[in-house]
């Protein structure tokens, strides 16, 4: 028993434990029910249904454009507030910081939930405009975090010599300070856009849902026992991040190992 | 008036409620190099950054041809940077780097074509232009920093430690290639060092800065030759600083012996600080020549000469430079030339504090109170006068009244001279037989019976 403790090796067995029955398995079930039909036989027919169903690419177009939308704007607020915050000039407290996360501690569902009793009680009419309103509200630390992270710890001689070789504020900002920012910035995009394609609560809660998300049809297809379909979507979207993922994989790398 | 590209005129800046610059004043000739030198915190960097237009002087002027630049931001000042460590841009190539400046300029691509290639010549970094800044060394990056900042032809280049970063090696090489390169530009370099042989080797003057404060300027060979004070003979070089009292015009006294000097205008009998330096003793066998003996207590080879330290017969430590060794223990006859005697001002004679009378055993001064004797009355505003032999250091500082820091020391032949900072930033001066560390803390007494203590307003 001795020697199995004190072999550094086995302490990764637990691990190894947990990724194969929770994170392996999982996903060659959700892959061989995909490819299988409704008797269990090898098929092709999900991916045919997929591809010939206009409201089955219809949700998934949408879900892109929200996620896309969701990005874009999580990037144009967010980009500025994490300047301001890493500024020494506009903010000289960890506190307004904390204040930015802060929405990060409570359950996204709470904060859904709530902010959809918001909108019932502003009488506001629930849909696109509500949908990505929520989304943003949910996914924004996510932006303003890594690129936080990584201005605040950029060396600001960078955008001294830029002004002392001519550059006005504005281009200091476009030449020196953007560039370098772009770690933390494609490291945003990987954050926000990865659970806003996948997400269903936010729609269900904050369209009524009106409007369906991929994550939504997913959820529905398990739901009514259509397992097989329901894999087929799922391993599309797995795809999809997998993709996004490895596209701003070696870009994002030096803003996340600060993340919390 | 043309001739000075730069002036500065009673320049003062504070951070917070720490003054780093006090009324700065000096001028820069066209075409000269010039070296800010000091210990680290003198605020020599400060006055580099107000010149290059990162930070704004609280009080006082910079005029440059003439023309006061305070409303100027950093892009618009006809001055180029290279920065301590070297800020080169980390997502642009060597050559992107370089034209970075003369892009923004809008300066036609065939040219910056050129004037880029003919940098990377000066810097003998041809055959670099491609090449990742990361993939540089420390040597190579300093000399790609150097071409960015030249490349745009400035009036003013100013280099903030563009060499501390480098191996002792390389640094020498470096030195010698800037000295190169400000006589083939003939712009005027501004550098910062704490370094004072870089210092020496490179400028034409020298401003020697503490404290916040310009100590002296000069070129290289006066401000090694003839320091002004303690601190500037301290800092340049090997020094024996000695108390010394000034007889007469050209006679001085010290170590407990008289010596012909070339000093003239201190008035009679009046105490001033003696500068020797080690390689200006030397030996005799003469006795006619010998002004004074001494025993060689150690005895160093340094590779060019050997450092030998004596005891004199009057009991001081002197330290002396030559390139014959003398034996440990020989007795030596040794001389001075009157030339090489450089007679200082004393700065102080003794310790004056701002005080006010608490009682008949007590005065409040620095806001703790001192056990003083004094026939005053309670309330009366006081000025504390205490020889530098009045004040007793303590290593537990529950035993002082107040507590300090050991901030500078010398050596003075047979004790030392030291500077004790308390938390709120006043000096206090102390001679003492005591050997303390830079950064000591310690507990600073006054000895009874050593204060005099006079009322303020008399």
């Amino acid at each position: 028993m001795s020697r199995l403790i004190s072999k550094r090796s086995n302490w990764s067995l637990p691990y190894a434990i947990f990724l194969i029955f929770f994170v392996a398995l999982p996903l060659v079930l959700v892959a061989m029910y995909a490819f299988q039909d409704a008797d269990g036989r090898f098929s092709l027919e999900g991916f045919g249904k997929f591809f010939h169903d206009p409201d089955a690419l219809k949700t998934f177009a949408v879900s892109l454009e929200v996620a896309i939308e969701t990005t874009l704007l999580c990037i144009l607020i967010g980009y500025p507030a994490a300047w301001i915050l890493a500024s020494k000039k506009y903010n000289r407290s960890a506190v307004t910081i904390i204040l930015f996360i802060m929405p990060m501690w409570v359950n996204a569902l709470m904060r859904t939930l709530a902010t959809a009793q918001l909108f019932m009680m502003l009488d506001v009419p629930l849909g696109k405009g509500t949908l990505l309103f929520g989304m943003v509200y949910d996914f924004l630390p996510f932006m303003i975090y890594p690129i936080y992270n990584v201005l605040s710890k950029m060396d600001k001689s960078y955008a001294e010599a830029a002004q002392d070789l001519g550059a006005s504020p504005a281009t200091v900002f476009r030449k020196v300070t953007l560039p370098l920012s772009m770690p933390g910035v494609w490291s945003g995009i990987l954050m926000v856009f990865m659970p806003t394609v996948s997400t269903f609560a936010i729609s269900e809660f904050l369209t009524n849902n009106k409007f369906k998300l991929f994550g939504t049809i997913i959820q529905d297809n398990i739901n009514n026992g259509m397992w097989n379909y329901g894999a087929v979507l799922s391993l599309i979207m797995l795809v999809i991040i997998g993709i996004t993922t490895l596209l701003s994989k070696d870009k994002g790398a030096s803003a996340e190992e600060g993340l919390i | 008036m043309s001739e000075h590209i730069i002036e500065v005129q009673h320049l003062s800046k504070s951070f917070g409620n720490k003054k780093v610059l006090e009324d700065i004043s000096f001028y820069i000739k066209k075409g000269e190099f010039i070296t800010f030198l000091g210990p680290s915190g003198c605020g020599k960097t400060t006055l580099l950054r107000m010149i290059a237009g990162f930070l704004q002087p609280d009080e006082g002027t910079i005029l440059m041809d003439g023309k006061d630049i305070a409303a100027l931001p950093p892009h618009k000042r006809e001055l180029n940077t290279v920065f301590q460590r070297y800020a080169l841009f980390p997502h642009l190539d060597v050559y992107e780097n370089i034209a970075f400046g003369l892009k923004l300029k809008g300066v036609p691509e065939k040219e910056i074509d050129q004037r880029v290639r003919k940098v990377l010549k000066l810097v003998a970094m041809s055959d670099y232009e491609d090449r990742d800044i990361e993939t540089l060394s420390g040597g190579q990056q300093q000399r790609i920093a150097i071409a960015r900042a030249i490349v745009n032809q400035p009036k003013i280049l100013l280099l903030d430690e563009p060499l501390a970063a480098l191996d002792l090696k390389m640094r020498k090489d470096m030195q010698i290639e800037l000295k190169e390169m400000h006589r083939k530009l003939g712009i005027t370099f501004i550098y910062v060092t704490h370094d004072q042989e870089e210092a020496l080797t490179l400028s034409d003057t020298i401003v020697v800065m503490n404290e916040g404060r310009i100590q002296q300027i000069g070129t290289p060979t006066d401000i090694y030759n003839e320091p002004v004070n303690c601190f500037v003979a301290d800092f340049i070089g090997e020094s024996n600083i000695l108390k010394g009292q000034m007889i007469r015009d050209r006679r001085v006294a010290f170590i407990k012996h008289e010596f012909d000097c070339v000093d003239e205008g201190f008035g009679e009998d009046v105490p001033v600080d003696v500068v020797v330096r080690p390689e200006d003793i030397y030996f005799t066998t003469d006795p006619a020549k010998c002004q004074f003996k001494a025993k060689v207590s150690s005895c160093i080879f340094k590779g060019v000469h050997y450092e030998m330290w004596v005891d004199t017969d009057s009991g001081f430590e002197l330290m002396i430079q030559d390139y014959d060794p003398y034996p440990v223990g020989s007795e030596v006859m040794l001389y001075i030339d009157p030339d090489d005697i450089q007679v200082m001002k004393k700065e102080r004679t003794a310790n004056v504090f701002d005080g006010v009378v608490k009682s008949a055993e007590a005065v409040t001064i620095f806001g703790e109170d001192f056990p003083l004797a004094t026939d005053l009355e309670p309330g009366t505003e006081v000025r504390v006068e205490v020889p530098f032999t009045g004040i007793d250091l303590m290593d537990n500082l529950d035993d002082g009244v107040v507590d300090g820091e050991v901030h500078f020391i010398l050596y003075m032949g047979n004790h030392y001279h030291l500077q004790v900072r308390t938390e709120k930033g006043e000096s206090v001066w102390v001679d003492t037989n005591d050997i303390w560390d830079k950064g000591d803390l310690v507990g600073i007494v006054i000895k009874p019976g050593t204060a005099k203590i006079t009322p303020k307003n008399e």
